[in-house]
């Protein structure tokens, strides 16, 4: 029996892979499998519930009506000068995407060990499909949002469009980037030490107290500027408001730092994710 | 015939008891004091480099070469612990192997366990949809091949309701319809032949042998069933200890392997049974004593039995949890007796500490059941010894009758049971 050449066959096994490779064929290959893991959260998230996808609406109500009351009204926060609720509302909608593309594909190890411990599929197909259930929820919500700005714009508030709003597909991906960045990194390492699962938890709700969430970028005293400034979604949120509130300090500056936050984090993660989708089941 | 599979050199390397220490900081301090060139914080003393584990790796998979061709339908065989199913883990693309290659052409369909990825709150036909996405389909794929699948699983009632509300059997014969009709060029199958009720495993068996005789796909078959194996395959390899001890007949091969089952009760004779350099701990010797005390390898059923492990240990601990597997001559599991199942917290008290499980009433039929032995600290698996001992159990009588069921009627164990018979009472 003569070795068949190397060419010949269709799928070769070896101890280790490249330390960075996308396989985005492969991803693509699966396509299919995406599309339907989004399905099966967006059908089974809401069933046996009586208010069903309206859901998806009253979460962002609630938040913006509990943040207008408790931040604007007790606290006393300058939204300069807008609408108090559709102020927070702008920042909750972004949130909720950024936190739900963190908080999801952080847990796509430990969460999935026993599916990935049965079948092979390219790993990534699963914080992918994360992203994308995520970003429908975003633009329900968006619409929903845009409903309330055209009924502040039509009694008379100071609030406008500007071009700026034309980065919103920019934003979404960059919040996508950051998001899955350090959520497969995250979950490469949860597989290992469990304690990350705990800290992302509430670094999640931390990192929102940082970022111009709840006040502007103008109201934090010089002195803790720097904060908001090396925050990544500092610039994402400006820039939106900018957009879609005529407020907020936009710069293609900041947003490159963004970007190029985005990227860095994002090629650390698929590095990680690299090492340890291989053989995670041996550790989990 | 051309080779589809071509597995070569093929290692796999666990690594017991140290998946770091388990907690990140005491890693930090552990790279942090290496980094400066200073010894290992939790090291033992006595050791030179903790990250060099001399006893704590098991080889799974040792240097095992094969090759099988297409069309080939080949069985795969022996003991727990022998390094099948981390074959077909490799194989199937879930872990990873420490070295060696494996060539594969065409696509590899695993049915390693079947209904995985089932969602309940999803409705069977959105199921079929899912699971086959899972296992590798396009959807076009398995819009096509729909029909055929609710047709095969018998279900046809039920495909709109959600599969949470099926019972058991639907479910499994839903997920076997799926994966059956994957049609993948080699198709690996781990037992899944062991669920469902009598006729739709034989419905089972069928389309799988159709798979490798007439559709000329090639059918890598697992099993603990050497009938099924030598229904199915007409080569096997037989696997032992993670080491490719025979390939070829399958007739052949069954043989060397239940021959091999005899060989073993006499070759674990030794001092020490097993031992983990890396911990200092070590498992001397496991024994079976009656009521009285006495020690015997032989038992009637319905007697009283109590296992004794004899463990040596340099360091003492909490946390100490002991599992015995019971298995019957083939290799089939029967029970798990487990420490920490059975809610007590046992400990190693001192350089020797004796372990003991009692069983009131040893309900197996007569026969002979080989014991797995794993040894955990905590998480950590101290030790793990297939066959560490083997037990004899001779007809008792546990029904007071005198007689038991014979053994061709099937089955391992015998229960406590009253018969009667009355006038139905009107009410």
């Amino acid at each position: 029996m003569g070795s068949t050449p190397d060419s010949d066959w269709d799928l070769i096994i070896t101890p280790r892979k490249k330390w960075f490779e996308l396989q985005l064929q492969e991803v693509w290959n699966y396509r299919d499998l995406i599309a339907l893991f989004v399905r099966r959260d967006f059908v089974s998230r809401y069933k046996q519930t009586i208010l069903g996808p309206l859901w998806f609406l009253i979460q962002p109500l609630l938040t913006s009506v509990v943040f207008t009351v408790v931040f604007g009204n007790i606290a006393g926060l300058s939204t300069d000068a807008l609408p108090r609720l559709l102020f927070y509302m702008s920042g909750n909608v972004l949130w909720a995407y950024f936190s739900g593309c963190l908080n999801g594909t952080a847990t796509t190890f430990t969460s999935n060990a026993q599916l990935f411990g049965k079948v092979y599929f390219p790993r990534l197909v699963t914080p992918l499909s994360i992203i994308l259930s995520n970003l429908i929820t975003f633009a329900i919500q968006f619409v929903f949002f845009l409903g309330f700005f055209v009924y502040y714009l039509l009694r008379g508030s100071p609030v406008r469009f500007t071009l700026w709003a034309l980065c919103l597909p920019l934003l979404i991906l960059l919040m996508a980037g950051i998001g899955l960045g350090f959520g497969i990194i995250v979950s490469a390492l949860t597989t290992k030490y469990r304690d990350l699962q705990h800290l992302v938890v509430f670094g999640i709700s931390l990192w929102m107290y940082i970022t111009p969430v709840i006040y502007t970028v103008s109201s934090i005293p010089e002195k803790y500027r720097w904060v908001a400034v090396i925050n990544p979604i500092t610039p994402i949120v400006e820039t939106f408001r900018a957009g879609f509130l005529g407020a907020g300090n936009a710069s293609w500056g900041m947003l490159g730092y963004s970007a190029a936050f985005a990227a860095v984090i994002l090629f650390i993660g698929v590095v990680i994710f690299n090492q340890v989708e291989k053989t995670f089941i041996d550790t989990v | 015939m051309r080779p589809v599979i071509s597995v070569e050199h093929l290692t796999k390397r666990y690594e017991l008891g140290v998946i770091g220490t388990g907690s990140l900081t005491r890693d930090l301090e552990r790279w942090w004091a290496r980094a400066r060139g200073q010894p290992d914080p939790y090291s033992r003393i006595g050791q030179k480099d903790p990250f060099r584990l001399a006893g704590q790796s098991i080889l799974a998979l040792d240097d095992v070469s094969f090759r099988v061709e297409q069309g080939e339908a080949l069985g795969i065989i022996g003991r727990n612990g022998a390094g099948k199913s981390t074959l077909l883990k490799i194989l199937s693309r879930v872990t990873a192997p420490s070295s060696g290659v494996v060539k594969v052409k065409g696509r590899i369909g695993s049915l390693l366990e079947v209904g995985t990825g089932f969602h309940p709150e999803l409705t069977g036909r959105e199921n079929i949809y899912l699971n086959g996405a899972i296992l590798g389909m396009k959807k076009a794929e398995v819009a096509r091949k729909f029909d055929e699948i609710v047709d095969f699983s018998g279900i046809e009632k039920f495909i709109d309701t959600p599969v949470k509300r099926y019972s058991s059997g639907m479910y499994v014969r839903l997920a076997f319809a799926v994966a059956a009709h994957l049609d993948p060029e080699i198709l690996v199958v781990d037992e899944v032949l062991a669920v469902g009720d009598a006729e739709f495993q034989k419905k089972c068996l069928g389309k799988m042998g159709n798979v490798a005789s007439e559709e000329g796909r090639t059918v890598l078959f697992v099993s603990h069933n050497m009938a099924a194996i030598q229904q199915l395959c007409t080569k096997s390899i037989l696997m032992n200890s993670g080491r490719l001890e025979l390939a070829g007949d399958s007739l052949k091969v069954v043989k060397k392997y239940l021959a091999s089952n005899e060989e073993m009760a006499a070759e674990k004779k030794h001092a020490i049974l097993a031992r983990n350099e890396q911990e200092n701990f070590q498992l001397s010797r496991v024994f079976f004593a009656d009521e009285t005390g006495s020690t015997q390898n032989s038992f009637m059923s319905g007697e009283t039995i109590t296992i004794h492990l004899e463990i040596e240990s340099e360091t003492i601990f909490r946390g100490l949890i002991v599992t015995i597997g019971i298995n019957d001559e083939n290799g089939t599991r029967l029970t798990v007796l487990h420490s920490d199942l059975s809610g007590i917290p046992l400990q190693v008290a001192g350089k020797h500490t004796v372990v003991t499980c009692h069983i009131p009433n040893l309900l197996l039929l007569p026969g002979k059941y080989y014991l797995d032995i794993k040894i955990y600290r905590g998480k950590d698996v101290l030790l793990w010894v297939p066959n560490a001992k083997t037990l004899f159990v001779e007809p008792g009588n546990i029904l007071k009758s005198g007689k038991l069921p014979p053994k061709e009627w099937g089955g391992f164990f015998v229960l406590d049971n009253q018969w009667q018979a009355s006038e139905k009472t009107t009410r």
